[in-house]
C-alpha cells in the first residue's frame, strides 16, 4: 500500500497542508450476504461544511455504473480523475474489503465525515450507505450500513 | 478464402459460441416472463399519480424504477430496514419481492463473462465476433451454393449434415448477425469505448429549502406518463436541500421538493439513445417477442455446430490438401473438379501432385468456380467429374453446364474430361459425359478423348494418366491411393486350387478373421462386420496401389474368403496364388452395399463366370432362410475350374440353392453363361415376373454379354435390364 499512499497524496484533495503529519489507517468493510452481484463502493470524505473533500477508494472499475453511486456522482460529476489509481474490483456479497492508507492527521477530530455509497446491479442504489465522523474516539467502533454493509470500521 | 473464414472461426470458437447461444436462448425467455407476470399500468396513469399511491402505501419509499417490461419496483425503508417490492400501480402496494432472480443472474453472468470478470467479457466478445464472422462468411457460402441471392431459399441437395446446416443457417442468420453486432456494441459500451455515457445535469446549487409539495403539483411528474418513466429517486427525508431526481426515456432532471419546480434537465444524447435501443434489441427487455425470436434463432447454433463439424470431418476425410496450388492466372494446367463425396478430389490431388512434381504450375478448383477470363497462362484444362444421382451435377460442379452453354468465349486451349463413377449405376459417368459432349458441341478443342474410371480404380486412372502424359509430351505416372482405412494382416488358413489344366491357375483362398480388440471395435478400426459382396483391398508387396477382390464370405462364416485367378504379369494375383498356408497379406475392408442381396424373399438370379462365382457362392452359403436362388455359372472345364463344385450338391440338398445351370466354354459345344440364360428364357421371364433380382459378377465382357442376352430375353415382356437397374433389381460387380 506504500505506492498507493504516494498516488493518494498526489491525486486527491486530501493533500492537506498537514499531510506530513499522517497516520496509517485501515478501513474494513464487511458486506452482508445479500443475493446479487458484486457491490460498487465509493469511499470518500466530506469537510465540516458537508462539501466534498476527496475520495479514498472506488471498488468497481466500470465508470458507466458510477452514476448509481448517487451522492459521490453528484459531488464529483463522475470525474474519474478523482479515483485515478485508487480503484479496485467490486466487492462480492459476504466479502470484506480492507484498505490501508495514510490519512492526514488534520482529518481527524475536525468535523470531517467518511461516506460510502453502494450500488448493486438490478438492486437498489444506496447512497450514503455509511456516514461516519472521523474521530480518534470512533476508531475501532463498528458502524452498520443501510442496505449492503454489515459493518464498517476504521482502525488507527 | 471464404470457406476458411467460415471453417476456422467455427471450429476454434465452437464451444464459446455454443455456450453463448445456449445461455442467450435461456435468457431470452425472461423478458416475456417478466412482462407476463408484471401488473400493467393504466394507459393514462402519470408518474405523479403513481408516486402518490406508492408513497401512501409505503411511506418510507426512496426510489421507484420502471423496467422496460413495465414492471415497477419500489425501494423503501421501514423502521431502518430496507425493503424492495414489485408494485401494483393501481394500489401502490408491494405485491411481490423484488429480489433479483438468482437463475437469471447466474445465466446473465455466464452469458456475458463466464463468471470471469473482464477477461471473461472479452472472451465472450471474441465469441460474438466469431459468430459475426461465421454469419457473414456463411451467408456468402450459402449464396454461392444456391447460386445467387435470389435463390436464398432454393431447395437443397447433398448429404444431410450439409442440408441441415444450411437450412438452419438461412433462417437464423439475421438473428445471429443482430445478436452478435449488438453484443459487440454492448461490450464496447461496457469498456467505455463509446461516447454513450449518461448526461446528468449539474446538481442545483440553490433549492427552495422547503419541503412537502404534493406530487400532483409537480408539473413534470403530472405531465409524464408512467410508460415513459425510468426512475424516480426521492430526497433524503430530513434534508431540505435535497431534490427529486427523475429519469425518463427522454432525459434526467431535478425537481424541487418545496416548489415542485424543475430545477435542471438534460436530454439523452443521441448516442445514449442508440445504446439503449441496441441494449433492447440484444436483451429483448422492452421487446420481449423479438427476444424470444432471437433466442430461438440462437438455438440453431448448437445444431449448426454439430453439423458443421460433421461437414468438416467428411471434407477432411474426402478432400486432401493441395500443396503449391498455383493461382488461376499463373497456372499452365487448370484442373477443374466436380465432386460430391470428395473421392474425386483425391484423384485430383494425385494428378495435381504428379503434374506439380513434373514442373508444371497447376491450379485446382471446383468446377463451379470455372472462370475462363483468368486462364490467360493456361495450356490445357482438365476436368475430373463425378456424377450425382441420375446424371446430375455433383455439388462442386453446380451451374457449370449453364455457364458453358452461355459462355461466349471459351479458353483457346485443349480440354480433357475424365468421368469417375460406378458402372453398377445406370447413369454411369453421365454428368462427365454431358460435360464432354457440351464442350465438343461448343467446338472446344480436345486434348484427350473422354475417359472414365470405374469405382475408384487406381489402374484405370493410371492408364488415363499415361494417355495424358503422351498428349502433353511428357511421361506421367499417377499412383493414386484412395483414402484407405487402416490395414490388417491376414493369415492364409486354407486354399483350394483349380484351373491348372486350362492354363488359368485359380484358387479359393481362406484367411483367418483378424482378432479385433474391444478398443478397435469401438474405434471402428479393424474389420468390423462384413458380408459376401463386400470388397477386400489387398496391398501387394512392393506396391502402394491396392487391388480389390470381392468377398466370398461374411462375418458369420468366421473367415475371409476370396477367389483369385492368376493374371499374366499380375503382381497381386501372382503373389496371392503363390501364397503358402500360414503366410500373410495386408488388406482392408471396403463396404460395397450395392452388391448385397436385399432382405426380401423374392427369387435371386445369380449370374457369374470364373472368379465371379466368389460373392455369389458366399451369398448362397449365407442363405440359411432358403430364399429361392438360381445360379448361372460359366467355367472353362468342369474337371478344372468348377469352383465350389464340391459344395454345390450340399447347398442344393439343404435348399440354399434352388437351381444350378452351368455353361462350359472349353468343350466340343462351347457355351457361355449368357447362352445358358438364353436357353432358359421362359424360366428367367417367369422369375423376373415374380420380382426376381439379378446379381451379375464377373469380367466386363461377360457382363456385357449377360446384359445383351437379358435385353433379348426380356424384350417380349417389355422389360429391359436398364429398367431393372433403375429399380435396383439388376446389380453388377464387374472388373
Amino acid at each position: 500500500m506504500k505506492s498507493l499512499l504516494a498516488t493518494l497524496a498526489l491525486t486527491t484533495a486530501l493533500t492537506l497542508p498537514g499531510l506530513a503529519m499522517a497516520r496509517p489507517v485501515t478501513l474494513t468493510t464487511q458486506l452482508k450476504n445479500y443475493s446479487g452481484d458484486g457491490a460498487y463502493l465509493a469511499v470518500y470524505v466530506t469537510d465540516p461544511q458537508g462539501a466534498y473533500a476527496g475520495s479514498l477508494w472506488m471498488a468497481g472499475r466500470k465508470s458507466k455504473y458510477y452514476k448509481h453511486l448517487t451522492d459521490w456522482y453528484r459531488f464529483t460529476g463522475g470525474d474519474t480523475a478523482q479515483i485515478n489509481g485508487i480503484t479496485g474490483a467490486s466487492v462480492g456479497a459476504g466479502r470484506s474489503l480492507k484498505i490501508s492508507l495514510d490519512l492526514a492527521d488534520a482529518l481527524f477530530d475536525a468535523g470531517y465525515t467518511l461516506h460510502i455509497d453502494a450500488a448493486v446491479e438490478d438492486r437498489r442504489d444506496s447512497p450514503n450507505e455509511i456516514s461516519v465522523p472521523l474521530t480518534s474516539e470512533g476508531a475501532g467502533t463498528a458502524v452498520t450500513g443501510r442496505s449492503y454493509i454489515a459493518n464498517f470500521t476504521y482502525d488507527m | 478464402m471464404i470457406r476458411k473464414l467460415h471453417r476456422w472461426p467455427g471450429l476454434l470458437a465452437l464451444a464459446l459460441v455454443t455456450l453463448l447461444a445456449l445461455s442467450g436462448a435461456a435468457l431470452s425467455i425472461f423478458p416475456s416472463l417478466e412482462y407476463l407476470s408484471s401488473p400493467q399500468t393504466l394507459s393514462d396513469q402519470t408518474v405523479a399519480d403513481l408516486a402518490t399511491r406508492i408513497q401512501s402505501a409505503l411511506p418510507g419509499v426512496e426510489q421507484i424504477k420502471r423496467a422496460p417490461s413495465g414492471r415497477i419496483t419500489a425501494y423503501w425503508f421501514e423502521n431502518g430496514t430496507p425493503g424492495a417490492g414489485i408494485i401494483d400501480p393501481l394500489t401502490g402496494q408491494a405485491i411481490a419481492s423484488a429480489d433479483p432472480n438468482p437463475v437469471l443472474r447466474w445465466l446473465t453472468n455466464l452469458h456475458r463473462s463466464l463468471f470471469l470478470g473482464d477477461g471473461g467479457r472479452i472472451a465472450m466478445a471474441v465469441g460474438a465476433l466469431a459468430m459475426l464472422v461465421l454469419s457473414i462468411s456463411g451467408t456468402l457460402l450459402v449464396v454461392r451454393r444456391v447460386g445467387g441471392w435470389r435463390r436464398w431459399f432454393a431447395p437443397l441437395r447433398g448429404p444431410w449434415a450439409g442440408r441441415i446446416h444450411v437450412e438452419l443457417a438461412r433462417v437464423a442468420v439475421l438473428g445471429l448477425v443482430l445478436s452478435s453486432l449488438t453484443a459487440l456494441w454492448m461490450t464496447a459500451s461496457t469498456f467505455d469505448l463509446l461516447p454513450d455515457g449518461e448526461v446528468i445535469p449539474a446538481f442545483p446549487t440553490e433549492t427552495s429549502g422547503e419541503t412537502g409539495v404534493a406530487f400532483a403539483a409537480m408539473e413534470r411528474l403530472a405531465s409524464t406518463p408512467v410508460s415513459e418513466l425510468r426512475e424516480l429517486s426521492f430526497p433524503y427525508p430530513d434534508d431540505a436541500s435535497d431534490v427529486f431526481t427523475l429519469t425518463t426515456n427522454q432525459g434526467t432532471g431535478f425537481i424541487d421538493q418545496g416548489t415542485g419546480e424543475l430545477l435542471a434537465w438534460a436530454n439523452l444524447s443521441a448516442m445514449q439513445s442508440l445504446s439503449e435501443t441496441i441494449y433492447m434489441l440484444h436483451t429483448g427487455q422492452g421487446a420481449a417477442l423479438l427476444g424470444l425470436l432471437l433466442g430461438m434463432m440462437a438455438l440453431a447454433i448448437p445444431a449448426m455446430g454439430i453439423t458443421g463439424v460433421l461437414i468438416w470431418l467428411a471434407g477432411r476425410r474426402g478432400r486432401p490438401r493441395l500443396h503449391h496450388n498455383a493461382p488461376a492466372n499463373r497456372a499452365e494446367t487448370i484442373l477443374l473438379i466436380g465432386s460430391e463425396g470428395g473421392s474425386t478430389w483425391g484423384f485430383a490431388a494425385t494428378l495435381h501432385k504428379a503434374l506439380t512434381e513434373a514442373g508444371q504450375t497447376v491450379h485446382a478448383t471446383a468446377l463451379s468456380a470455372f472462370d475462363p477470363s483468368r486462364y490467360g497462362k493456361a495450356k490445357r484444362i482438365l476436368i475430373l467429374a463425378a456424377t450425382y444421382g441420375d446424371g446430375d451435377a455433383p455439388s462442386t460442379a453446380k451451374g457449370f453446364l449453364d455457364q458453358l452453354a452461355t459462355a461466349e468465349v471459351l479458353p483457346n486451349v485443349p480440354l480433357a474430361v475424365l468421368g469417375l463413377g460406378d458402372r453398377s449405376f445406370p447413369a454411369y459417368c453421365a454428368y462427365a459425359q454431358a460435360v464432354s459432349e457440351a464442350a465438343r458441341a461448343k467446338g472446344w478443342p480436345e486434348l484427350l478423348a473422354f475417359h472414365t474410371v470405374d469405382r475408384q480404380s487406381a489402374q484405370e486412372f493410371a492408364r488415363w494418366g499415361r494417355a495424358l502424359g503422351t498428349a502433353m509430351g511428357a511421361p506421367l505416372e499417377l499412383a493414386h491411393q484412395p483414402v484407405q482405412p487402416a490395414t490388417q494382416t491376414l493369415t492364409l488358413i486354407s486354399r483350394r486350387d483349380y484351373g491348372a489344366e486350362v492354363q488359368a491357375p485359380t484358387a479359393i483362398l481362406r484367411f483367418a478373421l483378424p482378432k479385433t480388440s474391444l478398443m478397435q471395435r469401438l474405434m471402428r478400426r479393424g474389420f468390423g462386420r462384413f458380408q459376401a459382396g463386400d470388397l477386400i483391398g489387398i496391398l501387394p508387396k512392393g506396391s502402394t496401389v491396392p487391388r480389390l477382390y470381392s468377398l466370398a464370405s461374411g462375418t458369420h462364416d468366421g473367415f475371409i474368403e476370396i477367389v483369385v485367378k492368376k493374371h499374366p504379369g499380375g503382381v497381386c494375383s501372382g503373389q496371392l496364388i503363390d501364397l503358402a498356408l500360414g503366410e500373410t497379406v495386408t488388406g482392408f475392408l471396403r463396404r460395397n452395399t450395392v452388391f448385397h442381396p436385399d432382405k426380401s424373399n423374392t427369387p435371386l438370379i445369380l449370374i457369374g463366370a470364373g472368379t465371379g462365382i466368389g460373392p455369389l457362392a458366399g451369398i448362397i452359403r449365407g442363405n440359411t432362410r432358403k430364399r429361392p436362388m438360381h445360379l448361372f455359372f460359366g467355367m472353362r472345364h468342369p474337371d478344372s475350374d468348377f469352383l465350389y463344385g464340391s459344395d454345390m450338391p450340399g447347398w442344393q440338398n439343404a435348399g440354399q440353392m434352388t437351381h444350378l445351370r452351368t455353361a462350359v466354354s472349353r468343350t466340343a459345344r462351347p457355351q457361355y453363361v449368357q447362352d445358358a440364360l438364353r436357353s432358359e428364357q421362359s424360366d428367367v421371364i417367369r422369375l423376373i415376373r415374380e420380382g426376381a433380382r439379378v446379381m451379375v459378377c464377373g469380367g466386363r465382357d461377360m457382363a456385357q454379354g449377360v446384359s445383351e442376352a437379358l435385353t433379348d430375353i426380356l424384350a417380349p415382356v417389355g422389360l429391359t435390364p436398364l429398367m431393372l437397374k433403375s429399380e435396383g433389381r439388376y446389380v453388377e460387380d464387374v472388373y
